[in-house]
Formats: structure tokens, C-alpha cells, sequence
């Protein structure tokens, strides 16, 4: 910053921009829509899970939205769900790649020598390993529940989300303003707490918005093949690979949760954009 | 009575560069010393090297009393509770010293709080006392500030009453002024100045500017390529300089002066 910059400036505040992103507020409809149909589904459905009453494989109308899959489900009933699902596997997982990627992101960064070298090649090989061979073996060690599919999902993100803090963290670490911290008496727990992670919020936040995208795919994924939620809770992936048969007869099974699952992914990763263009110090402060 | 007694002081760099070498000195209570040089001489070393804040890979060896503590080989617990309580910095560039995610009334709480335990209303009654204290303006409204949101000036009013939050015995100012226009450079110096006095605080004053430090100390001490070359009252140093080094940094301050009694003449 040169001299002649320094006037004060009047400046949007923190977390409440002057010109609202169009983009985060797309992802907030597109995602916010699907959240509701996940809400909705806690304390009401058309039908029950497990009721096949409909007739098999009826189109759209007549009782049923979009109409009824193979075995005479509700297919509106199954997608409400599914988003529940969705809901349930994205934030479960980003929860677990927080907590464990936050914590081993930052002893990595304060490592030296070998401990730095050993959690660094650690990560490594966990990002190296594959995701779905990861979720088999926690599932042949456990179950195949939603439960297995959050953890692996999550363990593998923690190592990307891991990674990211640690440079970053490293990066902030170099900044005057944690020297300028540490030479007032301010102790290494307090400096990370008060100055080390709200710096690195902005872009982490962003980062975990993504993730939560990529782990609803990875959950659709993981029941597409049978190691996600077990029935009657349809979720999304499941739905798809029931479908899969009766495809080129009734369309709708698989349009519908392939749909939504796209919608999602889209919303959140339009809310990642958006929250990096309102968020992101450097573009704010340009913008100032 | 001596503060700040270092002995032989000598940073190096973990590939065996000797950055800072064999540096003594000493700050009584009450004392102010400059400490001039070029950028890359070492005074910014030295001066973390006094708080025990040398950047990773870097040693110091030799010895650094600070009020009756030995810095160089101190455990973080010891150096924490000696940092900010008896010596606190104001460094070159106050945009990159405060949190730029933080208002900046709360980075003056913090110190505050710890020194003097208030806490609520009586604290931010503190902080408004600390930012009119250092002469800002609205010290209201500065508080609700984020560092982005004032001028570079007000910025250095802030780092400085943040440092003076801790009630240090010693003011390590390193180039308070540089990052400043001169016009308030001036300004700056006097507050330094005043504020200092009124507390009867120890000060060191790091800076490449000769005419800075003669605004502010008494004493000063050259350093070039990590060494002492020349200490003394900086009238002397000034008026009579020995070292080559000192005579070129004294010929190039009036040279500077010279040509702007030329163009003000014109």
C-alpha cells in the first residue's frame, strides 16, 4: 500500500457486503429449496417409506407426484428423503473433515523437522488414497450405513482440508501482525484462537462449502454401489441405481434424484463463489 | 539502574550467516537510544532477538537481560510473561501489524484486559482512554474500525497504543515513522515523544534516519553489516562523526537537507 492510499475509507463491514453477491443468492435459493424438502421430510411425507400401495412403475399424477418406482413406492416420498440424506451425508462429513482437518492442519503447521515431515507425507497418503477403498473398509469393519459412508467420506476430506490449513496457518504465521501479537505477552494457544483462525476462516469456509458438494456426490456414489444408507431410507444414489433398469420406460425414477443431486451440488458450489467474492479480505479490501 | 543489558549478541541463520555480531549494549531506566542503521544491518533482529521472537532457524547466542531476565535460552512460558510487560514494539508498518479481521478496538482490549483484568463497560471506557490517550479522533468510532477503514497515521496511533496497553518499561520503536508522510511523521514523533516523558518509559529507537533518532534520543548507537560501529550522544556523532560509515550516513542526512533549502530557496 502506497501513501497516497491512505485516506480512510469507508468500507463494507465484515460478512455484510454493500453489493450482495448474485451468485450467493442463487445458491441459497437453488440449495435452500432442498433444504426445505429435507425439513419437510422430518415431520411429513405423502406416503410412508416403505408403503407400496401404488401401483408399479405409474407415470407422473394420479396420487403420485412423480409417480411410483418398481416396487409401487412413492417416488416424491423417496427423493424427500434422499434429500435428508443428502443433507445428513454433506454436513455430517464436512464436520468431520473440520474438526479433524483444523486440528491436524494446524499441528502440522507448528511441527518442525520430522513431525512436520511425517504428518506431511501422513496427509499425503490419505489424499493418495482412494476414497471408495476407504469407504469399503470401513464398511466391512462396520456396516453399511449412512454413519460408514459420512466417515469415510469425511476421513478422506480431512487430508485435503488438512493440508489447505496447514499452508495457510504457515502462511499467517509469517504476518506482522502475530509478531506484533506475540510481542505484547499474547501466549501461542490465544494467538491461534484470536489471530491465526479468523485469518484463515474466509478462505476455509469457502474451502469446506466445496467440500460439502463433493461430499454429496461421494455419498450418491458410495449408495449408487450399495455402501451408503441401507433401506427404506432412499437416499439419492440408491434411488439412481434403482432406476438404472427401467430407465428408457420410466424416465422420472432416475431424472428426479439425478436432477435434484445436480441442482444441489450447483447451489453449494454457487454459495462457495458467492461467499469467497463477500468473504475473501483482498477482494473486500479492493473493493473498498 | 539498567533495563536492558545485551552482551554479545550474536544472531545467526541456520545455514551459519552471521547476521548480528557481537552487538553490546545497554538502555538505563528512563533512558532513550537510537540505534541507526541501514535496511539489512540487523537493527530488526536485534530487536526481536531482545524479545526472544527470532524468526524460526534463526540463533541468537551471547546474552540479553531485560529487567533482570535472561532472554537467550528462555522457555516461551518466561518469555511470555516478559513480553509486553517489560518491553512492547511499535513496528515499521502498521498496515500489516494489526489483525486486518479484528476492529481495532478489541486488538487494544486484549492487551489491556491482561495487564489490568477489566472487563465490559470499564473496558471499552479503558480503550477509549488508550486511543485519546495516543490523540485519535471519535475514539469511538476508530474502535468500531477495522485496521482497512483508517489512515495510515491513525493506524501507527493505534499500534502505538497498543503497545503502550502493556505498560511496558521499555518502547521498542522500530521505524515508527518510515511507512509515514512527513508531515505526519512529525506529528508521530512528538506523541512518541510526550507520551514517553509523561511515563518516564525506557525507549529504543531503531530507524535508518539519522534526523529521526536525533529528534528523539539522546544517545545513539551505528550499526552496519550486523556490527557496532560507532556509539555515542547523538549531538557528537552528528557534529563529529569518527567512523567513515557514520560520516557518509551524516553526509547523505545533510546532503538531503541542503537540497531541500535549495528548492525552498528557489
Amino acid at each position: 500500500m502506497t501513501l497516497t492510499e491512505t485516506r480512510p475509507t469507508k468500507a463494507p463491514r465484515f460478512g455484510r457486503s454493500s453489493r450482495r453477491s448474485a451468485t450467493l443468492v442463487v445458491g441459497c435459493v437453488l440449495a435452500g429449496l432442498i433444504a426445505l424438502l429435507a425439513l419437510v421430510s422430518l415431520v411429513w411425507l405423502p406416503y410412508a417409506t416403505d408403503d407400496t400401495s401404488g401401483g408399479r412403475l405409474t407415470g407422473p399424477g394420479g396420487g403420485h407426484l412423480l409417480g411410483t418406482d418398481k416396487l409401487g413406492r412413492d417416488l416424491f416420498t423417496q427423493l424427500m428423503t434422499g434429500s435428508r440424506i443428502a443433507f445428513e451425508a454433506g454436513l455430517g462429513s464436512v464436520a468431520v473433515a473440520a474438526a479433524l482437518g483444523i486440528t491436524l492442519g494446524v499441528l502440522a503447521a507448528f511441527a518442525q523437522g520430522w513431525l512436520d515431515d511425517t504428518l506431511s507425507a501422513f496427509l499425503d497418503i490419505l489424499i493418495a488414497f482412494p476414497t471408495l477403498l476407504l469407504a469399503m473398509l470401513i464398511v466391512a469393519a462396520r456396516s453399511a450405513t449412512l454413519g460408514s459412508a459420512v466417515l469415510a467420506i469425511g476421513l478422506a476430506q480431512s487430508a485435503v482440508v488438512a493440508r489447505l490449513v496447514r499452508v495457510l496457518v504457515k502462511r499467517v504465521l509469517t504476518q506482522d501482525y502475530i509478531t506484533a501479537a506475540r510481542t505484547s505477552g499474547t501466549s501461542w494457544p490465544r494467538t491461534v484462537l484470536g489471530h491465526v483462525l479468523p485469518n484463515i476462516w474466509p478462505t476455509l469456509v469457502v474451502n469446506l462449502a466445496l467440500q460439502f458438494g463433493l461430499a454429496v456426490l461421494a455419498e450418491a456414489g458410495l449408495s449408487y454401489l450399495g455402501l451408503g444408507a441401507p433401506p427404506p431410507n432412499a437416499s439419492w444414489g440408491r434411488m439412481l441405481q434403482e432406476a438404472q433398469a427401467t430407465f428408457t420406460t420410466a424416465p422420472a425414477g432416475a431424472l428426479a434424484p439425478g436432477v435434484l443431486l445436480v441442482l444441489l451440488v450447483i447451489g453449494v458450489n454457487l454459495i462457495a463463489d458467492g461467499l469467497r467474492e463477500t468473504l475473501d479480505p483482498a477482494t473486500r479490501r479492493r473493493r473498498a | 539502574m539498567t533495563l536492558l543489558d545485551v552482551r554479545g549478541l550474536t544472531v545467526r541463520t541456520a545455514d551459519g550467516r552471521t547476521l548480528v555480531d557481537d552487538l553490546s549494549l545497554t538502555v538505563d531506566s528512563g533512558e532513550r537510544l537510537g540505534l541507526i542503521g541501514e535496511s539489512g544491518s540487523g537493527k530488526s533482529l536485534t530487536t526481536l532477538a531482545i524479545l526472544g521472537l527470532l524468526p524460526d532457524g534463526m540463533t541468537a547466542t551471547g546474552s540479553v537481560d531485560l529487567a533482570g531476565t535472561q532472554i537467550v535460552g528462555a522457555t516461551e512460558k518466561r518469555l511470555a510473561a516478559v513480553r509486553g510487560r517489560d518491553a512492547a514494539v511499535v513496528f515499521q508498518e502498521p498496515l500489516t501489524a494489526l489483525d486486518p479481521l479484528m476492529r481495532v478496538g478489541r486488538q487494544i482490549a486484549e492487551p489491556l484486559a491482561r495487564r489490568t483484568c477489566l472487563k465490559g463497560a470499564a473496558l471499552r471506557e479503558a480503550v477509549r482512554g488508550a486511543l485519546t490517550q495516543v490523540r485519535l479522533p471519535e475514539p469511538e468510532r476508530i474502535a468500531r474500525a477495522f485496521p482497512h477503514e483508517i489512515s495510515g497515521g491513525q493506524r501507527q496511533r493505534v499500534a502505538l497504543a497498543m503497545a503502550l496497553a502493556c505498560a511496558p518499561r521499555l518502547l521498542i520503536a522500530d521505524e515508527p515513522t518510515t511507512a509515514l508522510d512527513v508531515s505526519v511523521q512529525a506529528e508521530m514523533l512528538d506523541l512518541i515523544d510526550s507520551l514517553v516523558r509523561e511515563r518516564k518509559m525506557s525507549v529504543l529507537f531503531v530507524s535508518h534516519d539519522l534526523a529521526v533518532v536525533a529528534r528523539v534520543t539522546d544517545r545513539a548507537l551505528v550499526m552496519k553489516d550486523g556490527r557496532a560501529v560507532e556509539e555515542g550522544a547523538v549531538h557528537d556523532l552528528v557534529r563529529l562523526p569518527r567512523e567513515e560509515y557514520t560520516k557518509a550516513l551524516v553526509a547523505s542526512a545533510r546532503r538531503l537537507e541542503s537540497a531541500l533549502d535549495l528548492r525552498s530557496a528557489r
